[in-house]
């Protein structure tokens, strides 16, 4: 280390210009895969994302024969192909969380908007950056997922849905959207909360707790208000079908694009006012 | 060139930086000077805007440091609190931020050199000791080979000879007409490395002068006398404006006068004396009174705050 210690004089380098997004969207490539976290997350994201259905469509091969007319009736290829997805976005949602927390517990958010004073650029940048990733990674895991459990209850002559029936491509490429989108509101959650207990807890809080909370109201109001939620209306990113009270696929997706943009505007909003 | 004015921040009830007003001139070193807490840092998150000023304003190269296109080329930083993330290693930190700017990867490579991390950079920086934590540090700080450079306790954890290395890059950096900008809460040293002092006690700005001309204020007339009649000399030297602390029989301290007049009194009144040493103040000391007097002007104006209620 001391060998070059005596080296005092900083050698020049050319002034390469301006910081602009693309610059920016570069630099949040870097920090995201040199991070060990975002390596884990999405493997463990991955990996759930297949094994599920796969464990899924086994059982349900096993069990066929012993299952009544009412418990076959209820079974759907697509539940199953897409089974991962409600556990595997736990994973992404935590590493959209650490993408912006992990910042803000070690003091890197100092050094990001010393070089990007400007801040939202590195919001935009972190966004672009990790939902693309996040989608490029989930798009195999879920055809994967449904291929083989398609596979697995192939062997029994069961459950059989072709990838080209109406509305089965969107929904399976509908899961990785989900992941996608889900990455992203919990990203917007950890840049409004600055903190990844507090992110995490926050994002499980309107995931898996609010839902069931629901069951409290009269039916009616339940039935009229649980469809809004994020957790309802993200699930239509990745149905085939849907109730009678819950939204069809398209108006769902909106609307859980918008719950996203709503989350990344309050960030944007207080990362620019807020002191760092 | 950094320009102050008139900054204050408030967090909550507290003042932490109180009508600052200074300039920091290229091509020479500026300490930044003050006791844990009077402000320093936040003085420093202020000129980032990392932190929005309650009052006032501060600029950077004649901007506010959001409005440069490359900041990285205009300023550059070390912060006292950490600001690396300790799951990345040195050569990734340092590349995701010059990525911001287009700075490409062998002035990255060129920096770690710099600095001493060669042997290290692939480690993860939470793996880092304090002095390599540092090095890192003000290698972000020079990466965008900055005119103006700001350091927060920069020689914090580095060994002797990290010390001497810093002392010359600081020197080295404003002959090259750069601005450098340097806090320290160690007196001694900034009577090192710095040639312009901006001192500042509880947020608020106590002195703004040359580091000579701080100095020699300071040292004042405070002379060391030994005499076998002290009591006899005390009686001799006695003034409005002079004040004797007794440091042990025989052995005496006066502030007010000089050298010369005590041993012309003495001569005068026929008192022998074994030493008469006039002592330099430290910048040390020269601190501790300017900022003793800054803590004794709030309380006297709290007084006044009274009174009138």
């Amino acid at each position: 280390m001391s060998a070059h210690a005596h080296v005092s004089q900083l050698p020049r380098t050319a002034h390469t210009g301006r910081v602009t997004q693309a610059r920016v969207a570069l630099s949040e490539w870097t920090k995201l895969h040199s991070l060990r976290s975002t390596r884990w997350s999405l493997l463990v994201g991955f990996l759930l994302t297949i094994a599920l259905p796969v464990l899924f469509a086994a059982v349900t091969s096993s069990h066929w024969g012993s299952m009544s007319p009412h418990e076959r009736a209820d079974r759907h290829p697509l539940d199953i192909a897409l089974a991962g997805v409600n556990l595997s976005q736990l994973a992404i949602a935590v590493l959209g969380v650490l993408v912006i927390t992990g910042e803000y517990s070690t003091g890197m958010i100092r050094a990001s908007f010393t070089a990007v004073p400007r801040r939202l650029p590195v919001l935009w940048a972190k966004t672009a950056v990790f939902g693309s990733v996040a989608f490029l990674l989930m798009v195999p895991p879920v055809l994967i997922a449904f291929f083989a459990s398609q596979a697995i209850l192939s062997r029994h002559h069961i459950l059989q849905i072709s990838f080209s029936h109406p509305g089965v491509a969107r929904s399976v490429i509908g899961g990785a959207v989900y992941l996608m989108l889900v990455g992203i509101f919990a990203l917007g959650i950890g840049a409004i909360v600055r903190n990844t207990a507090g992110g995490i807890a926050a994002f499980a809080g309107i995931f898996f707790v609010i839902p069931p909370l629901m069951n409290v109201l009269p039916t009616s109001w339940n039935n009229a208000i649980s469809q809004y939620l994020p957790s309802e209306a993200g699930r239509q990113v990745f149905s085939l079908t849907h109730g009678d009270h819950s939204l069809s696929p398209w108006p769902g997706t909106a609307l859980f694009v918008g719950y996203c943009a709503l989350a990344l505007a309050i960030a944007a909003v207080l990362l620019v006012r807020r002191d760092t | 060139m950094i320009e102050a004015h008139d900054l204050t921040k408030d967090y909550g009830d507290k003042r932490a930086v109180d009508g600052l007003s200074f300039s920091v001139r290229p091509g020479i070193v500026t300490g930044f000077l003050g006791p844990n807490g009077s402000g320093k840092s936040t003085t420093m998150r202020l000129i980032l805007e990392l932190d929005a000023p309650t009052r006032g304003e501060v600029t950077v190269n004649g901007k506010h440091y959001r409005e440069h296109a490359a900041p990285l080329h205009e300023v550059g930083a070390l912060l006292e609190a950490r600001s690396v993330h300790t799951g990345r290693s040195a050569y990734n930190h340092l590349l995701a931020l010059a990525q911001t700017h287009g700075i490409p990867r062998r002035r990255v490579e060129e920096l770690i050199d710099l600095v001493g991390l060669h042997d290290v950079a692939r480690k993860r920086a939470g793996q880092f000791s304090l002095g390599m934590g540092q090095r890192l540090g003000i290698a972000s700080a020079l990466l965008g080979d900055p005119s103006t450079v700001m350091l927060d306790e920069p020689v914090n954890g580095l060994d002797p000879e990290g010390i001497r290395w810093m002392r010359n890059l600081l020197k080295g950096l404003a002959a090259e007409g750069r601005t450098v900008f340097v806090s320290s809460h160690l007196m001694s040293e900034m009577a090192l490395t710095a040639d312009h002092l901006v001192v500042i006690g509880r947020g608020r700005k106590i002195a703004d002068t040359s580091t000579k001309e701080f100095l020699s204020q300071a040292s004042g007339n405070v002379v060391r006398v030994r005499s076998p009649q002290a009591a006899e000399l005390e009686r001799l030297i006695a003034g409005p404006n002079v004040t004797v602390a007794v440091l042990e029989p025989g052995l005496l301290e006066v502030h007010g006068l000089t050298s010369a007049q005590i041993g012309d009194a003495a001569a005068a009144g026929g008192v022998a004396l074994h030493e008469l040493t006039p002592k330099e103040a430290s910048l040390e000391e020269a601190f501790m009174d300017l900022t003793r007097e800054d803590v004794e002007f709030k309380a006297v104006e709290l007084e006044d705050e009274e009174a009138a209620a």
